[in-house]
């Protein structure tokens, strides 16, 4: 292991999340509820990159993400990429993308929607795999980056 | 078409459009036709809209079926805090076919969810009211004998209008020229364009009524509401620009025909409405033969 990636120290077993552009570090640890987590969690932030000129990482202790946290971490870091490993052995290792639909992750923008008033699950359909472009499945408004909550 | 939902002009493609409009023809031509005797109808307004209503309402007697229903949310267990849902659950119990109006965005699509009977959207909040759709389409099919390679201007409030940008995607399938009229600030959202891009279907815009008014096969006015604007100058200015008044009539078609959502304030001129391009009252009574159609339709009675 060379030195460099030595900067983050590496951990047994758990999940490594890279390629995290550095601004959006914080509100990836806001998402994921990181803050109530009780396991051992390392991240650093404005570390050298190739790919994005800085960047930042998580590697989080003993613990592998859902398939709705990893939808959540590809809508507010779409460059992450997602490292599992075991024994500190790399056991798979994939960059995230926006699937084509999500749900019960956001909350629709449109004040006058009907989810925002009645216990229902939240549904989208992806418009654009590159930017965020969410239309609500019952009002079909498009919930955009500027106007994105988290449920 | 039976148990099938109507919630936005989407849920319906070209044949089946063209199969409730033919439909309500029957209907103009013979309008009482009891085929739906001991057949249920729920109306749920839980907002008021007189218009809507009796038009539903009166179809549904025409076709000899019962009314349920109320016609405010204050006379509805809404106003005693139950869900939407449960609502929609119970009246289920005692209904063939939900008619719901409803003044948040999404609500009919969440029923027709949960609803073991069919549902019809009779507007949610800003979203959709397909069956207002299907009336205009009627209309100018009945005024032109046709829907193909109309020529229509649409005039007034085009970024929030919601019957127009419904309009404008249903006659994307007939291969029809737009001609958009609006002060800037009102012109039709890229979201709604996008439906002429792709069908590759030429579109004009305009600002002045007149620079459109002679080209046109229908001519098809919304209203363009005060609270649009945030600098009460730019209203002013611009208020006078999408009013119909005779005098900009002279070289109109003949076969031309003005249409209107109702209820109108004072984008048409009181002097239009006995020249023969005046369709807007015909217009609204149109709505009960399509509103007939569609109930006949998803009951699958015809
Ligand atoms: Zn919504």
């Amino acid at each position: 292991m060379s030195k460099k990636e030595l900067i983050v120290s590496a951990i047994e077993n758990g999940t490594v999340i890279d390629h995290i552009t550095s601004d959006k570090l914080f509100q990836v640890i806001k998402i994921l509820n990181l803050e109530n987590c009780t396991n051992q969690i390392l991240f650093g932030t404005n570390l050298n990159s190739s790919k994005l000129g800085t960047k930042a990482i998580i590697k989080i202790q003993n613990k592998y993400f859902e398939r709705y946290e990893i939808n959540k971490i590809a809508i507010v870091a779409p460059t992450a990429t997602l490292i599992k490993i075991a024994s500190y052995e790399v056991i798979e290792k994939f960059n995230l993308n926006l699937p084509h639909e999500i749900e019960g992750i956001v909350k629709c923008f449109n004040p006058k929607c009907i989810t925002n008033h009645e216990q229902v699950m939240q549904k989208f359909t992806v418009l654009d795999a590159n930017q965020i472009k969410l239309q609500c499945h019952y009002c079909q408004k498009i919930t955009k980056e500027e106007t994105l909550n988290f449920l | 078409m039976k148990n099938r939902n109507l919630i936005s002009i989407a849920d319906f493609n070209k044949e089946e459009y063209l199969k409730v409009l033919s439909l309500a023809e029957e209907f103009e031509k013979n309008p009482v036709q009891k085929i739906a005797e001991g057949k249920v109808v729920a109306s749920l307004f839980f907002e008021p809209s007189t218009r809507t209503r009796l038009s539903f309402e009166s179809a549904a007697n025409r076709l000899g079926a019962k009314i349920v229903g109320f016609a405010d949310s204050a006379s509805s267990s809404t106003s005693k805090g139950e869900s939407l849902v449960d609502t929609i659950k119970t009246v289920c119990c005692y209904s063939d076919i939900i008619v719901m109006r409803h003044p948040l965005e999404g609500s009919a699509r969440l029923a027709s969810e949960v609803a073991t009977v069919p549902v019809i959207n009779a507007g949610d909040g800003a979203n959709q009211h397909p069956t207002q759709c299907m009336l205009d389409l009627y209309s100018i099919k009945k005024t032109q004998g046709t829907l193909d390679n109309i020529h229509i201007a649409l005039v007034g409030d085009l970024k929030y209008g919601r019957t127009v940008h419904s309009l404008v995607e249903a006659m994307c399938n007939f291969n029809t020229t737009f001609h958009l009229v609006s002060p800037v600030s009102l012109k039709l959202p890229s979201s709604v364009k996008m439906h002429i891009k792709e069908k590759n279907l030429t579109y004009y815009q305009y600002t002045e009524i007149q620079d459109a008014i002679d080209k046109v096969d229908i001519l098809y006015i919304t209203r363009v509401q005060r609270e649009r604007f945030l600098d009460i100058q730019d209203y002013e200015r611009v208020k006078n620009s999408c009013i119909l008044d005779k005098s900009l009539m002279n070289n109109v078609k003949k076969s031309m025909k003005i249409l209107h959502p109702l209820p109108r304030v004072n984008e048409i001129h009181s002097n239009v409405d006995s020249t023969p391009q005046a369709y807007y009252f015909q217009q609204a009574q149109n709505g009960v033969y399509v509103r007939q159609s569609l109930i006949s339709l998803i009951l699958g009675l015809k």
